[in-house]
């Protein structure tokens, strides 16, 4: 019998790296050589986006997806799949509703509403290679607009196919070119923004870690529009691996000949020269970055003028987020108008979300423009874990909003979510349940932005630190009700009067929850945190008929709050206790809960 | 090294110190513009920015050190105190956060007695926090030497924390 050609695709991306995929994929090589099944192939390839069953096997041309492996599984996938061809059905996905195992990668929910343009690779092919890049046709569309094209043509394409930038405030990007392009000067950049400081997302760690060529290819046709020659990418230090994945891909594609002087035999030149980002939110801004690359302080300056005017050192730039980049050459492949007449009236094309937090399926997903935050939490995402409660989503990062349940089935677009308060910002979706306190997230969100601001102007330096301090009257209870008010203003006046896009956006956290969970507020000034998450309001308790007294309790707690003889119900003093929640996790019997606090002000 | 203002490459005495310094620079041009990869890779020679090198490094690319400490304090990812052998890195990004990254940080503090941006006293621990490591599909997150640990509990945290200092006992031992 002839067994078909075969090829094993394994996950070789953070998440997938961090659940142990490279012992995984050790055994796989050592188990076919033992077996001498020469004619199966291994290959590392970048992430699929559900980083939730991770490490994952793909099998192709079945299409049979194998999840959560460990190294002791692979015996039976080689054994069974590839020399018997019999799927393992206990490996392959269950779907949670029907209990029934969906072999079929396409017909696993998680993957059957998306629509994949921009993330078309990742997960098919080696980001170490380049060939399979070109394979797919890598590099043609560059080599058809610097032969074919004007270059006014080439923004004309991306002008029809109203693409709008993924990086946060939704610039139209063919216009943004044009007006670089329109500008004189004799040495033009690009920049691609890879700062991706939003906690809660990694869409583009995740692009250039798995398909880093198309990023270069969309510069690299950006770069022929505008008549630059110099490129950047502004990478996070804490990207480890897409620092190592891009360096690789700029050196093939310089051996290639897609990166250099005369490019195609055309006499374009252009190369792109990566950097570090040191660890600054405000970095991802675009004058702070461009400040960054020049080797400065990260300060960003009021615009304009903007970077099309005046940009690295003086001369004019084209800033573009990861995902806007990569998206171009999908542009010109599938053809400007085809890609425009997907989506909304208001937006084209698909967005990427990081769907994170209390969500079944974690991981990172395409949409079209226009999809219901109820497809993506439900269909998608798969639901809430453990039978909680959905509250809301977080949307945007720092800059962003929440938006609660009753807006389920709100198509999301950008004019939509500003409408709600929020953002679509990068395209970070966290998802909330019922034990998250809406009151601690905007603490979070404030922590955050105090934290990072630069402090060159007042409002968002002082402004954001009066919100915190309010704030945190809040969690421990000891806010009155004019101080929602009281918040609510100072939040309207930081966001009218900050320098940059940082301080004009953090109050979005507070004022959508605000919005529309003011009663949070109004719970915490009566000394209740109903999510039960704001340590001052809250206590522990021994549920005396459910424990046993193992005293596992006792002896884990690192204050010594918990007493109580051998088989009889413990006790918490809760003068003593820290509330940092050790017993819960080490109670065997689930005999300790959370209670509102009994006396006001906690501890 | 005590503090020493005229300090030049010349003045330093390990050969191989010396080697890195000069290797870095060189990889940049001595350009001063690539002042901030300048100060990442001393910082990964390192681990932290002695005060002598940055001093040496003004003189080299003639750049006022006044100016040199105004980079490097802007960015949290520069350090001026020697961190620790095993460098542990918390996330509290949002769905960390939300999924009780919080927790962790705070047991991985009484474990170790150190808060985080501190370094225990026999120089084995660093504590570090940060806000989003990328990795939120599978939060909450850490790394302990470069390895990213994730869907992180409080028990999965003891084990490893338990399998450095074994390691380390070990080593001591085979002293
Ligand atoms: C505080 C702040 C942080 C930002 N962070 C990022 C970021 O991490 N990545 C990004 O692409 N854009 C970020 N932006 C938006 C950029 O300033 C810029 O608008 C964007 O890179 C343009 O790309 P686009 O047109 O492709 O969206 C940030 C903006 C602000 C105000
Ligand atoms: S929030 Fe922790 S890794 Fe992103």
């Amino acid at each position: 019998m002839t067994i078909k050609r075969r090829k094993l695709l394994i996950c070789r991306s953070t998440g997938c790296n961090s659940l142990d995929a490279a012992a995984v994929h050790d055994e796989l090589v050592k188990q076919l050589k033992e077996r001498k099944l020469v004619d199966v192939e291994i290959k590392k390839t970048g992430c699929r986006g559900f980083c939730e069953a991770g490490p994952s096997i793909l099998v192709q041309p079945d299409d049979v997806l194998y999840v959560h492996i460990k190294p002791k599984d692979v015996t039976e996938i080689v054994e069974k799949h590839l020399m018997n061809n019999e799927v393992v059905p206990h490996l392959v996905y269950m779907d949670p509703q029907t209990e029934g195992f969906v072999p079929k990668m396409d017909e696993i929910q998680f993957f059957h509403k998306q629509k994949k343009i921009t993330l078309e690779h990742c997960g098919l092919i080696d980001p170490e290679n380049i060939d399979e890049y070109i394979d797919l046709g890598g590099y043609e569309q560059f080599e058809k607009c610097v032969k074919e094209s004007k270059n006014y043509e080439v923004i004309y394409d991306i002008k029809s196919s109203r693409l709008r930038g993924r990086g946060g405030a939704g610039f139209p990007t063919g216009l943004k070119w044009e007006l670089c392009a329109k500008e004189v000067g004799d040495v033009k950049y690009v920049v691609c923004n890879g700062d991706e400081g939003d906690p809660g997302a990694f869409m583009d760690r995740t692009l250039l870690e798995s398909d880093p060529h198309s990023v270069i290819e969309g510069m690299c046709i950006g770069a022929y529009a505008i008549g630059a020659t110099q490129g950047f990418i502004y990478l996070r230090a804490e990207y480890k691996l897409a620092i190592r994945r891009f360096d690789i891909a700029i050196k093939q594609a310089r051996m290639k000949g897609f990166l250099g002087k005369n490019i195609f035999g055309t006499g374009f030149n252009f190369d792109i020269q990566l950097k570090k980002g040191a660890g600054a939110f405000v970095c991802g801004e675009e004058t702070a970055l461009m400040a960054s690359i020049e080797g400065k302080r990260g300060n960003p300056r009021p615009r304009p003028p903007f970077p099309a005017q005046s940009g690295l050192w003086g001369k004019p730039t084209n800033i573009n987020n990861v995902k806007t980049w990569a998206t171009i050459p999908h542009i010109f492949s599938m053809g400007a108008k085809e890609y425009s007449n997907i989506g909304t009236d208001d937006a084209s094309g698909t967005v990427i979300l990081a769907l994170t937090g209390k969500i079944n399926n974690s991981g990172l997903v395409e949409i079209p423009m226009g999809t219901t935050i109820r497809d993506v939490v439900f269909d998608i995402g798969g639901g809430i874990p453990n039978g909680k409660k959905f509250k809301a989503i977080q949307i945007g990062g720092p800059s962003g909003g929440c938006i609660p349940a009753n807006y389920l089935d709100t198509l999301m677009d950008y004019k939509t979510l500003t409408e709600l308060g929020a953002i679509m910002g990068s395209g970070g979706v966290i998802v909330l349940d019922e034990d998250t306190c809406m009151v601690d997230l905007a603490h979070y969100f404030i922590t955050f932005t105090q934290r990072e601001s630069c402090g060159k102007c007042a409002p968002c330096r002082v402004g954001t630190l009066k919100m915190l301090d309010i704030l945190t009257k809040f969690k421990k209870g000891k806010a009155v009700m004019e101080d929602i008010d009281r918040l609510k203003h100072l939040a309207e006046i930081v966001k009218k009067t900050s320098l940059c896009g940082l301080g004009q956006t953090a109050p979005n956290p507070v004022l959508t929850t605000i919005r529309y969970f003011r009663h949070e507020y109004e719970a915490h000034v009566n000394g209740k945190c109903s999510a039960l998450v704001c340590k001052d309001l809250i206590q522990y308790e021994v549920i005396p008929t459910k424990c046993i007294g193992c005293g596992l309790c006792a002896k884990n707690c690192p204050v010594n709050a918990i007493t109580g003889e051998p088989k009889q119900a413990h006790l918490i003093n809760p003068q003593e206790c820290i509330r940092c929640g050790l017993c819960i996790v080490q109670c065997p019997s689930q005999a300790i809960r959370k209670i509102n606090a009994t006396q006001q002000g906690g501890m | 090294m005590g503090y020493k203002t005229l300090i030049t490459i010349a003045d330093i005495t390990n050969t191989e110190e010396k080697m890195a310094i000069e290797q870095i620079l060189k990889n940049y041009h001595n350009e001063n513009g690539n002042i901030i990869s300048i100060l990442q890779d001393i910082q990964d020679h390192y681990n932290f920015l002695p005060s002598y090198v940055l001093n040496l490094i003004s003189r080299e690319l003639k750049i006022p050190l006044s100016k040199i400490y105004s980079v490097a304090t802007f960015y949290t990812q520069f350090s001026f105190n020697e961190k620790g052998k095993h460098i542990i890195t918390v996330c509290d990004g949002t769905a960390c956060h939300v999924k009780g990254g919080p927790l962790l940080r705070d047991y991985i503090s009484t474990q170790l007695g150190i808060h985080p941006g501190e370094t225990t006293e026999d120089k084995l621990f660093s504590l570090e926090e940060v806000s989003c490591l990328g990795c939120c599909a599978i939060a909450p997150v850490m790394i302990i030497d470069d390895k990213i640990h994730g869907s992180l509990t409080v028990r999965k945290v003891n084990k490893i924390l338990n399998t450095v200092k074994k390691s380390e006992a070990a080593e001591e031992g085979s002293q």
